[in-house]
């Protein structure tokens, strides 16, 4: 084929955060008039390859080419002059702009004296809209607008400055089936028009309805690009989870039926509007059931409700056999339930106190005598648990914010282990810390099971939950789409479950 | 700084640094409340004489009772900028009554604590139940219970409560001559520095006011606590408005017009950051002092009232702009000079 160059090209496209290396000789190129797809797991490093053409991160090492002129790209500013558009998630317009200024925000038409000419830019908005069949009125505030509509605008507003490539990064998460039908078409008169478009999905059927060519990631790392037409779902799972599963994971299988019988949580039928729906499941005293399925699956979103963190709508959560009142953290923590949340920095820690505080924070009333904290009883549990979980700092004093992040962890689960629970639930336990202090956290929670404490582990590693879990339950889009038994449970299995591929497993 | 840098960089400098500013914080206050005697003494005739100290701590005394619940509220990260008006509405309710023929002291006070309590009830609900920012909340109840105060007397004063009422709330501990209302106060103090440093419920104050996310993880009910911490700020400040009424022998709407300005002042001069989650009570204890010493002394110099006014709004800034400042000069500081990088994740 006699193709034009690429009108964007990125080649051995390298980047790490401290030792976590994010890419790795990551390549890719976008032909004008091509929609071209990107998968991969979560933590694959796609979101990172996105915020350096967005020009949010800065690549260490690589070459990024534009219409065959070399980039670096330092700023957002640098991404919209080569082009580059990024269409997020969830896009964040002003509420309380109306449509057209929004899309001509900073960049507004103008009049003499430097004031908006408000006509000409209602009028580029309405053509604008027109070109890409949008039935939105120019004039209406941004508030209200659906997330469709919302992405809707942003596509405009990337044309609105002539942008030729277009990053849609997960378009479709939010959106019911119409919205990304109509979504569909806007990408088809981009395509048609001669814009390339990076369509980054976890939903196959829209990457083999809408992509000609699909490149894959993993680890970080560039594994393949080639047309759609050449594969299979299968085949792309294969290639996305690809890999040995690693042998440092030290869970034993739990005898079946030896432990098993009592149950410690029950959670029936629970459902919040627009989170989860109609979720159930029992965790018996020493087992280790791993929650799997894509970021935004809704896992997080159920652990937090479990634990009265957030509310519910509908259903029910007994521990040990009693039914827990709704949004009462207090008492699902008096229930011997405990949560390891999945934000170390902004829900498990109080960055600013010291470690012996955040340690003994679960426990202030249980160490109090006569409701005082006089004395030592604070600083001799903080040293006991933080030697238990050997957390290297220099002083209790220490403000738990100068810890590293594993050790960080470590006292998330000093606080939460403190307390005894007959319950953990652990959310991404392993997410940034570095590979010795993963190991202990695994040893840990094996150990624990053990001892009877029932464990539900969310995880976005494969690897994890194949090597921890008794059992795993699969998350798609709220609901629970797969229970799966340790014995059956393989990577291709989770993921195509995760990604709601039924009838496969 | 000198001596700072010759020491290698290290795990837990930086809480020995921050333990270094937060003592020399402490440090400064009581420099300046030596200073300010001191000066004060040599200065102004009158400083050093009993009477002076008298007056001075009857003029504390209410800034203290309101001070103390205020350094909670704004440790978790609140603030109640009614205080005063309450005090006054507390004020001219006591009086109305007291001109309806309640004759009885431990009724009106009763009376009085219950009111505030339920004004600030009105606070905390508003500030919990509808998630709005306490600021702007306590602006309004500012001005509607001081509103309220007017329609209650208008222009009026009720000015004829028995004298032994005054020389009651007024009377010398024996044997000296500070005022015995001070024993009060002292013992409300060790009560809540007692709450905010030795028991669970200050603890979790610590923790909402730095991180209101992480404490709800722990079980801490956000909410419930800050709602009972503006309704004890209500009982405090009509407890003060009690004491008000019957040292002056007075109810009149305009009670206690601007003491939030002094209260605040001397929280925040007391090193509690104005974003919550940190300081002492001891601090603003200091501050208290500092401030009310100060103000009388400078009055005794014939100092105009307004410009006491400059003053305190000017230690106010210092007290809010200075620890950002500092932390700005020790960020550059620390900037200059090599750094070892920390373990990454």
């Amino acid at each position: 084929m006699s193709e034009p160059p690429p009108i964007l090209s990125l080649r051995d496209v390298s980047k790490s955060f401290g030792a976590v290396r994010a890419l790795q000789n990551v390549r890719l190129d976008l032909w004008p008039g091509e929609v071209h797809g990107l998968v991969g797991e979560n933590g694959a490093g796609k979101s990172t390859l996105v915020k350096i053409l967005a020009g949010a991160h800065q690549a260490d090492t690589g070459t990024l080419t534009v219409d065959g002129k070399e980039l670096r790209l330092t700023g957002p500013g640098d991404a919209q002059a080569a082009g580059i558009a990024v269409i997020y998630q969830e896009p964040t317009l002003f509420p309380d702009l109306s449509v057209a200024e929004n899309i001509f925000m900073s960049r507004q038409p103008l009049r003499s004296l430097r004031r908006i000419d408000a006509r000409a830019m209602r009028a580029a908005t309405a053509e604008l809209f027109a070109r890409l069949g949008i039935q939105l009125d120019p004039d209406r505030p941004a508030r209200g607008l659906s997330i469709a509509d919302q992405q809707l605008v942003e596509i405009a507003k990337a044309l609105a400055f002539d942008a030729r490539i277009l990053i849609m990064d997960e378009p479709t998460a939010a959106l019911s089936g119409v919205e990304v039908e109509r979504l569909f078409s806007v990408v088809a008169s981009l395509r048609e028009a001669g814009a390339a478009v990076l369509f980054i999905s976890h939903r196959f059927d829209e990457i083999f309805a809408l992509c000609r060519r699909v490149t894959v990631m993993r680890d970080g790392r560039w594994v393949s690009t080639g047309p759609a037409s050449e594969l299979t779902v299968e085949e792309l799972v294969r290639r996305m989870v690809g890999r040995e599963v690693s042998s440092l994971y030290p869970k034993t299988a739990t005898a079946p039926g030896e432990a098993r019988l009592e149950a410690r949580l029950e959670v029936r039928g629970l459902t919040r509007h627009g989170a989860f729906t109609g979720v159930s499941f029992t965790l018996h005293a020493g087992e280790i059931v791993a929650l799997a399925g894509l970021v935004g699956a809704g896992r997080s979103e159920v652990a937090r409700a479990v634990f009265g963190v957030d509310r519910y709508d509908e259903g029910e959560v007994l521990a040990g056999g009693k039914p827990l009142p709704k949004g009462d953290t207090a008492a699902a923590i008096a229930a011997g339930l405990a949560l390891v949340p999945e934000d170390r920095r902004q829900q498990g820690l109080v960055m600013e106190l010291s470690v012996e505080r955040n340690a003994t924070l679960t426990r202030r009333w249980s160490l109090s005598r006569l409701g005082l904290l006089l004395g030592g009883g604070e600083r001799a549990a903080a040293r006991e648990w933080s030697e238990r979980l050997r957390v290297k700092t220099a002083r209790l004093t220490d403000p738990v914010s100068t810890l590293s992040g594993g050790n960080q962890q470590k006292v998330v689960l000093a606080k939460w282990l403190s307390t005894q629970p007959r319950v953990l639930i652990v959310d991404e336990p392993t997410r940034g810390i570095d590979v010795g202090t993963k190991a202990e956290v695994h040893r840990l929670l094996s150990e624990l099971a053990g001892q009877g404490v029932a464990v539900l582990m969310i995880s976005s590693e494969l690897p994890e939950v194949l090597g921890m879990a008794d059992r795993v339950l699969v998350m798609h889009e709220g609901r629970l789409a797969a229970e799966i038994p340790r014995a059956r449970a393989d990577e291709e299995s989770v993921m195509l479950a995760a990604t709601g591929q039924r009838g496969v497993v | 700084m000198a001596e700072r840098a010759t020491r290698a960089p290290g795990r837990g400098e930086r809480a020995t640094r921050l333990r270094a500013v937060a003592g020399s914080w402490d440090a400064v206050l009581l420099v300046a409340l030596v200073l300010v005697v001191g000066v004060g003494a040599l200065a102004i005739e009158g400083v050093a004489s009993p009477r002076f100290w008298r007056f001075v701590t009857l003029e504390v005394i209410p800034i203290a009772l309101i001070a103390l619940p205020m350094t909670l509220v704004i440790v978790t990260g609140e603030i109640d900028l009614s205080v005063a008006s309450v005090l006054g509405l507390t004020c001219t309710v006591m009086g109305q009554l007291w001109l309806w023929g309640v004759t009885s002291l431990p009724v009106l006070v009763a009376v009085a604590l219950l009111l505030g309590a339920l004004l600030g009830a009105v606070n905390g609900l508003f500030v919990t139940a509808f998630g709005l920012p306490s600021l702007a909340v306590t602006i309004g109840t500012l001005a509607l219970y001081r509103g309220l105060a007017y329609v209650v007397l208008g222009d009026r004063a009720v000015a004829d409560y028995p004298p032994e009422w005054t020389m009651g709330a007024i009377a010398p501990i024996p044997g000296l001559t500070i005022p015995w209302m001070i024993i009060v106060v002292a013992v409300l103090a060790v009560v809540f520095g007692l709450v905010l440093h030795a028991t669970p419920i200050g603890r979790g104050l610590y923790a909402m006011g730095n991180n209101a996310e992480a404490a709800r993880f722990t079980g801490i009910d956000v909410a419930r606590t800050k709602f009972w911490l503006f309704v004890a700020t209500g009982a405090m400040s009509a407890l003060a408005g009690v004491f008000w009424t019957l040292r002056y022998a007075s109810a009149r709407a305009d009670n206690g017009n601007g003491l939030e300005l002094a209260v605040v002042a001397a929280v925040l001069l007391g090193g509690v950051s104005i974003f919550g989650g940190r300081g002492r009570l001891a601090g603003v204890l200091a501050a208290v002092v500092l401030l009310g010493i100060l103000r009388n002394a400078l009055q005794l110099a014939y100092v105009p009232a307004n410009t006491l006014t400059i003053i305190t709004g000017s230690l106010l800034i210092v007290s809010v702009v200075g620890p950002n400042v500092a932390a700005m000069l020790r960020e550059r500081w620390r900037r200059r000079r090599p750094v070892t990088p920390l373990p990454q994740e």
